[in-house]
């Protein structure tokens, strides 16, 4: 009995060890997730002097088998090895960041625009030549990956949100302005004339096409396109906006109201409670599932301006820390730059391409057809990293304004705020 | 085995075995010999492994905790240890290492724009500020060899032109073009077939960092090449002294100088983009306390911190107490299964329910106000106060079925006689319930009060779930709301969920929540002695 306690007692230890020892590397700030671990094909330290090179890719699930294609026609033709190392879209921003310094970064990340001013402040991504083959692709797309006249990313997809309309309800033609647009939502005889996402914690994104038609955009831009950090939403236009949603809120008209969420939006659009949504691609599959058959137009004026929709453009990121630089541009420009790649990425996870020929092939559909108009009109979502100052005071002071406080007062205490938080 | 020293010092009555005393190598012995051999191999490998990719930490803990290992196992005097070992082991990796590592961020200024070494913002301020010149052709473009020394060839408009870092482009009438445009040799190089230069990884790197100067004049910039097969001109537009560790615009002539605040910043006050992580002291714990735009809030968020942890520990041991009482009671009819149904909150994940609970309380379209309150218009997560009520209450929901279940746990191992005892000295229920039942629950359920204390004070789950902290503060510019508790605070403010990151900060803060809760549950647990004194 005692000699089985004392064999036992080693055993454990011996196994509390190895798992000890195996985890070494954890107390690491880099520490990687399970995921990752077990999608990692192979990890450079464990592989003795690697003769060939590697390029390990961190992508999200969707893009996975689109870049697995273009991998596998790379490895083929070039003797390399790429590793696709599977993550959450939304873990991928801050573990970049987390691990490039680290030397154990991957070489290329799946990402999008906005977080270019983060992560070129973090110093941890590479800049990118497209050369001649910039030309192939749309102009806002590379815009959107340009930061201080540099492009960081390759981009392959565009997104931005349009006005989706119930065609039973009051057919394909689109309203002009967003008077137009409610005459016929109430002449539609539903619920809700208009119905869109505020949810508790506001909603900026949705609306900033009826903020930019009264000409008050986050940030204002320079000549060349780019974001300055000058506050564009002060002034007479932003308080023009501000009391469009005080009149459009709940002590108002109703449209805009914090009790609608994501999730209530989608049902009462498919239920057919309100013939008008302002809703992006991704929430297309739920209305044609519950039998709701729909068209998308660009986002009616509500000022005297065209509205400009933010634009989320998707793409591929060069790490500043990788040893396989050569062969990482390689990988980008020559194998996932062309029209076979970007066709197959489309067809993986269906975003408007950023490639303009693959572009016009899908634009055939009406309903991406929509979408890529409503993004033509668009303007890049700013990437500096002060817009990650803007979102929760602008979200804040617009969910307030719905709900009922002095518009003027509580639009201007949110410029000066942000201003504030901006100089530091 | 049987007769090692342990055994014989652990041993009540020791049989005298001379003829194996002296030997004491048993098969116990070998296999022990073996598991530690296995470990021995996995940690040298470990050690090899962090050797080899300079992980000079890991290297030194590993060689420590196997030092450690062997001479614990394999010593005579070290009983106790051999049990205590492997969970010290855990403590250290997976406790001390975090804390220490915690607190090693708070002192530094860890965040956006903070987030590598010196020279690795140096790199990136060089890679960030080294432009194409402005309409400037990419050519095709071959990489030359000539024993260790690389080159590159160039195929401008029709003629090749070849070049190496310290030689300048000039034109080669020998070399061989082919009929696709591609330069096949040239004079005096080997030009690096394109398969070879892909595959190594030490080449390509090299290749990656050559820079051939167009023209003798340095203001007309360099060739280089990205992928290995076209060329283009680029210009760097700073300039890097280590020497005086300043980096000069050679534009504007602007000279940006290291500071110790971890950034490049020019006389004006204008600084690069990239900063680097610096030691700042104790500066993120003052500007905690001190800056009235964070301490403010911060203050409140505190006081709501506890006000949500202890209502929501002792609301719920109540709830669960009285429900328990009554449900214990042999009179009740059917008592398991309506037990088993106030069970279910319990078996539901928490942030599921939260979820749920959210859709429920929305003013307009939630069934709270439409069943119960005649389909009023109650925001309850869009006020201060009916947010607080609204979190609580589904908290309470949450958790007093556990507290149910502790208690009648407690109440079903009461000693009968005491109860009877109290019978017979003729106190009354009230009484018994507080010298004999309260007392006796308690003993058994104070640690783990304590406990669910500490579990609230950091319930992140249900605030993020529920509210999202809000509904904001007006009078702050942190993203900060009136449900926030410290953790959900130290999560908004570290900027993890995007936004601008201060790690620096979230962690100073976080080392004062470890500190208030580690005191709070010391000084706890102290009590909860005085109440065993009581119980037995």
């Amino acid at each position: 009995m005692r000699k089985r306690l004392t064999l036992s007692a080693v055993a454990v230890a011996s196994t509390l060890l190895l798992a000890a020892c195996s985890s070494a590397p954890a107390p690491a700030p880099e520490s990687p997730s399970p995921t990752e671990a077990a999608t990692e094909t192979a990890s450079p330290s464990e592989e003795p002097a690697p003769s060939g090179a590697e390029l390990v890719v961190w992508v999200d699930e969707n893009r996975q088998p689109a870049v697995a294609d273009a991998a596998a026609k790379f490895e083929a033709e070039t003797g390399a090895t790429v590793s696709l190392v599977v993550k959450n879209f939304a873990d991928i921003r801050t573990d970049f960041i987390a691990q490039a310094p680290t030397g154990e970064g991957p070489d290329i990340i799946v990402g999008a625009h906005d977080w270019t001013g983060a992560l070129v402040t973090a110093g941890v991504v590479e800049t990118i030549d497209l050369g001649d083959k910039a030309g192939a692709f749309e102009k806002v797309a590379l815009d959107a990956f340009a930061y201080d006249g540099q492009l960081y990313g390759l981009p392959y997809a565009l997104e931005a949100i349009a006005l989706v309309q119930n065609v039973d309800l009051v057919g394909t033609e689109a309203p002009a302005t967003w008077d137009d647009m409610i005459a016929k939502g109430k002449e539609a005889g539903t619920e809700r004339a208009v119905v869109i996402n505020v949810s508790a914690t506001g909603d900026g994104y949705t609306s900033y096409g009826f903020q930019t038609s009264f000409g008050a955009p986050v940030f204002e831009q320079d000549e060349s396109g780019s974001y300055t950090t000058t506050v564009g939403m002060g002034g007479e236009n932003g308080v023009a906006f501000a009391k469009f949603l005080a009149e459009n809120g709940q002590k108002g008209e109703g449209h805009f109201t914090t009790d609608i969420d994501y999730d209530i939006n989608q049902a009462l659009f498919s239920e057919g409670k309100a013939p008008y949504t302002i809703q992006g691609p991704w929430a297309i599959g739920a209305y044609t599932d519950a039998g709701i058959e729909v068209a998308v137009n660009p986002i009616p004026k509500a000022g005297d301006e065209t509205p400009a929709p933010f634009v989320g453009v998707q793409g591929f990121y060069v790490s500043a820390q990788s040893q396989n630089k050569l062969l990482a541009n390689e990988f980008l420009v020559n194998y996932i730059a062309t029209e076979e790649a970007q066709q197959a990425l489309y067809d993986a996870d269906p975003r408007i391409p950023a490639f303009t020929a693959v572009a016009e092939k899908v634009a055939a559909d009406p309903i991406v057809a929509g979408f890529y108009a409503s993004a033509s009109a668009g303007v890049p979502m700013p990437s500096i990293p002060e817009m990650g100052l803007v979102w929760d005071l602008w979200n804040a002071a617009e969910a307030a304004i719905i709900t009922g406080s002095e518009p003027e007062a509580t639009w201007n205490k949110m410029v000066e705020d942000l201003e504030a938080a901006i100089a530091g | 085995m049987l007769t090692s020293p342990k055994d014989t010092a652990t041993r009540p009555t020791p049989r005298a075995v001379p003829a194996r005393e002296w030997n004491g190598r048993g098969g116990g012995f070998l296999v022990k010999l073996a598991l530690l051999a296995i470990v021995n191999a996995f940690g040298v490998a470990v050690v090899l492994a962090a050797w080899r990719v300079e992980s000079y930490g890991i290297l030194a803990a590993s060689v420590a905790i196997l030092v450690a290992v062997d001479w614990v196992y394999l010593s005579r005097r070290t009983v106790p240890l051999k049990y205590l070992l492997p969970g010290l082991i855990f403590l250290a990796v997976f406790q001390l290492f975090v804390l220490g590592y915690t607190g090693y961020v708070a002192l530094t200024n860890y965040g956006t724009g903070h987030a590598v070494t010196k020279a690795q913002a140096v790199d990136a301020v060089l890679i960030q500020n080294e432009r194409r010149v402005e309409d400037s052709a990419s050519y095709p473009l071959v990489v030359l060899r000539d024993g260790a020394e690389l080159g590159f060839a160039i195929l401008d408009t029709g003629t090749v032109r070849i070049g190496t870092p310290d030689q300048p482009l000039y034109d080669d009438p020998g070399a061989v073009v082919d009929g696709e445009g591609r330069i096949t040799s040239v004079t005096g190089w080997e030009v690096v077939p394109r398969a070879e230069l892909l595959t190594d990884s030490a080449l390509q790197q090299r290749v990656f960092d050559l820079r051939v100067p167009a023209s003798a004049n340095a203001e007309d910039g360099s060739i280089r090449t990205r992928e290995g097969s076209t060329g283009a001109v680029y210009r760097s537009v700073l300039e890097w002294d280590p020497a005086s560790d300043t980096m000069t615009d050679v534009d504007t002539g602007v000279v940006y100088t290291a500071t110790d605040r971890g950034n490049f910043v020019a006389q004006d006050g204008s600084a690069l983009a990239v900063g680097w992580r610096v030691n700042v002291g104790l500066e993120n714990f003052v500007r905690a306390v001190t800056d009235t735009d964070l301490a403010k809030p911060l203050l409140r968020v505190t006081g709501w911190t506890f006000a949500f942890a202890i209502i929501s520990v002792v609301s719920a041991f109540l709830v669960g107490l009285g429900l328990a009482l009554v449900y214990n009671d042999e009179r009740v009819r059917g008592r398991k299964i309506i037990r088993t149904l106030f069970i279910l909150p319990y078996a539901f994940p928490a942030f599921l329910s939260a979820l749920l609970w959210r859709g429920m309380l929305n003013p307009e379209y939630g069934i709270i106000n439409d069943w119960f309150f005649g389909n009023a218009y109650i925001s309850w997560l869009g006020d201060p106060f009916l947010a607080k009520l609204s979190i609580l209450w589904v908290n309470l929901w949450l958790s007093y079925p556990y507290w149910m279940l502790v208690c009648i746990g407690a109440l079903q191992s009461m000693p009968a006689e005491r109860i009877e005892a109290a019978k017979i000295d003729g106190a009354g229920r009230w009484r018994m319930f507080r010298s004999i039942t309260m007392p006796q629950v308690l003993v058994s359920t104070a640690p783990l009060l304590i406990a669910s204390f500490a579990f609230n004070f950091n319930n992140f789950v249900i605030i993020y779930v529920l509210n999202n902290g809000g509904p904001r503060f007006a009078d702050t510019s942190f993203p900060l709301g009136h449900t926030d508790i410290l953790i959900s605070a130290v999560y908004n403010i570290s900027g993890v969920a995007g936004g601008v990151a201060d790690y620096g900060l979230a962690s100073a803060l976080a080392v004062i929540i470890f500190i208030v809760v580690g005191g709070i549950s010391a000084f706890a647990f102290r009590q909860t002695r005085k109440l065993e004194e009581i119980g037995s």
